[in-house]
């Protein structure tokens, strides 16, 4: 589509940038007077220069909070992209079982993130949740979340793929509907079989909402804090101890405001430099397809 | 022959997919309906008595209900300002070439990624410094953060669907920009609104950190009433139960009204 060249259009974006900027950029820069600073009080600091930073990229703690959160992302992402797009192909394409199956698909997304964790937190408990009493009494599985690190480990990550898979399959569904019949009709006539179908008219026709759930996906992964929170605490050890539960525990726990400042300026660029990679990738990646 | 069973091994994937969706959901339902001793007694798949005994106290209790009041007004003023201010911006994205335009788009974008753990403070300072701590709006207006560019991302997805040829026709036939934007552009991408009112409901309703954060009393979220009292009067399960399942109401009657939107199927061009 061509579009016009207009630095008038500045006028149209303002107020988006006016209001993003008044949250963003102020909460901004007091973090980052925080991350130079050594704070003990009300009008007592010092200055500490890059300290901070220095510190935090040594921690060897936030190293492996850092692969573990990497880790997760990773396996959320592996499965729930893959998941949402099957479950998408396989929703009736019209009439009321598909109006029904949408409203049911989206329920987990309309949960707020701390009952999400109450919900887990029940289902999974071997004496009054019907998940960890199926694995425990029926399967005589030894399953408990609260004490073996590798059954957290998985608690959370089947929570996340409950909770967000919806958001690809709603979106891929959308993209799927969106794909004239005509385009169906004449893979028909070629007698394509539904890997081409699938390889070459829906999977080209859903890069642009595949590209927002991934990214999407990618960043709330990565910041995952109060599911976990509330099923672990990040626990047991540091089994759960993703980055940002790390960092609240630094921040509010420990009250170290200048080492936990820094931590997240780097934390926020980590997310940002990942998302850019993402972004370009995609929108690189299958750019012939689609044409 | 092949085409068909494979048609049906999909369709028993997202069998098994609602069961393992529906079954934690279904649980806590079934809590609710359950009293305490019931619940901490012998499992059981469905209440024996059951009882709205758990949902009464919250109807009754001010400190419960307001909690569910406060959350329904900030996300419906956060999804209105978010919108609004989102649509001029979506046609600027969509239709103009402008100084610095893909540097904005994705500047927008990096205010959905700051972990919110340690901007709770200073976001805490900004808004009681201002004055609007504890209110509806801080909360309102906090959210835009992450919810504006989202919407614009979703908004300018559509609109990228709109030929440029109407644009130019309106001009032709004379309508003034306002004129042209509310009468023909704005009907034209009416399911684009729905689902992106979906989505930024959506991820203002479920949101609570920000939220606890900025609000202490008259602005209370639902999501922050159910932590503090299930900390105060020990583990009351099935109170619990019956608030969350009251969560997820509101949310459930937002898809319903979108759910053709969805259905109608959407692409998002920007790529």
């Amino acid at each position: 589509m061509e579009k016009k060249k207009s630095n008038r259009a500045w006028l149209l974006v303002l107020p988006v940038v006016i209001s993003v900027a008044f949250s963003a950029i102020i909460p901004l820069m007091t973090v980052v007077n925080y991350s130079v600073q050594d704070i003990f009080g009300p009008g007592q600091r010092v200055w500490v220069g890059n300290e901070w930073f220095v510190d935090t990229v040594r921690d060897p703690e936030l190293r492996s909070a850092l692969m573990r959160n990497l880790l997760f992302s990773f396996e959320a992402l592996l499965i729930e992209v893959p998941l949402g797009v099957l479950v998408a192909l396989g929703l009736p394409s019209r009439g009321k079982w598909a109006s029904l199956s949408l409203v049911l698909i989206a329920l987990p997304l309309l949960i707020p993130w701390n009952v999400v964790g109450t919900i887990w937190q029940i289902f999974g408990r071997a004496d009054i949740g019907l998940g960890g009493y199926f694995l425990n009494t029926i399967l005589g599985f030894d399953y408990n979340y609260t004490l073996n690190a590798r059954d957290a480990w998985y608690t959370i990550l089947l929570m996340d793929v409950w909770h967000w898979t919806p958001l690809v399959a709603l979106l891929a569904y959308a993209g799927l509907r969106a794909i004239p019949d005509a385009y169906y009709r004449a893979a028909r006539i070629d007698a394509a079989s539904n890997w081409a179908i699938f390889r070459f008219i829906q999977l080209p026709k859903l890069r642009g909402v595949l590209l927002i759930a991934v990214l999407l996906r990618f960043m709330d992964s990565f910041m995952i804090y109060t599911e976990p929170f509330v099923v672990t605490g990040g626990g047991p050890g540091n089994a759960t101890t993703f980055l940002s539960i790390f960092l609240s525990k630094l921040a509010v726990g420990q009250f170290d405001l200048g080492p936990a400042a820094a931590f997240s300026l780097i934390y926020f660029l980590l997310i940002q430099v990942f998302s850019y990679i993402f972004f370009v990738t995609m929108k690189n990646a299958g750019q012939g397809d689609a044409s | 022959m092949n085409r068909k069973r494979r048609r049906w091994v999909n369709v028993l994937l997202v069998i098994l997919y609602f069961i393992f969706l529906m079954l934690p959901i279904y649980w806590m339902i079934n809590m609710s309906f359950k009293t305490n001793e019931e619940i901490l007694g012998a499992l059981s798949l469905w209440p024996k008595n059951p009882t709205l005994a758990n949902y009464k106290i919250i109807f009754t209790d001010p400190a419960w209900y307001s909690g569910y009041i406060n959350s329904i007004i900030y996300t419906t003023m956060n999804t209105a300002m978010a919108v609004t201010i989102a649509l001029p911006a979506a046609y600027a994205f969509s239709r103009y070439n402008f100084l610095g335009d893909n540097h904005l788009f994705f500047w927008l974008l990096t205010n959905r990624m700051a972990p919110a753990a340690v901007f709770l403070l200073p976001f805490f300072q900004l808004y009681q410094n201002i004055g609007l701590y504890d209110t509806h709006l801080a909360v309102a207006l906090a959210h835009l953060l992450f919810n504006v560019p989202l919407a614009v991302w979703i908004l300018e997805g559509f609109m990228s669907g709109v030929p440029t040829e109407i644009d130019e026709t309106a001009e032709i036939d004379g309508y003034s920009f306002p004129r042209f934007f509310f009468r023909i552009f704005i009907p034209l991408i009416r399911s684009g609104i729905g689902v992106t009112a979906f989505f930024t409901f959506m991820f203002s309703w479920v949101e609570l950190l920000l939220a606890r954060t900025l609000t202490s009393v008259n602005a209370k979220p639902i999501a922050a009433t159910m932590t503090r009292t299930v900390s105060a009067s020990g583990m009351d399960w099935g109170l619990l139960a019956a608030a969350g399942v009251l969560t997820i109401i509101p949310g459930a009657l937002v898809i319903y009204f979108v759910r053709n939107y969805i259905a109608k199927g959407f692409a998002l061009g920007r790529v």
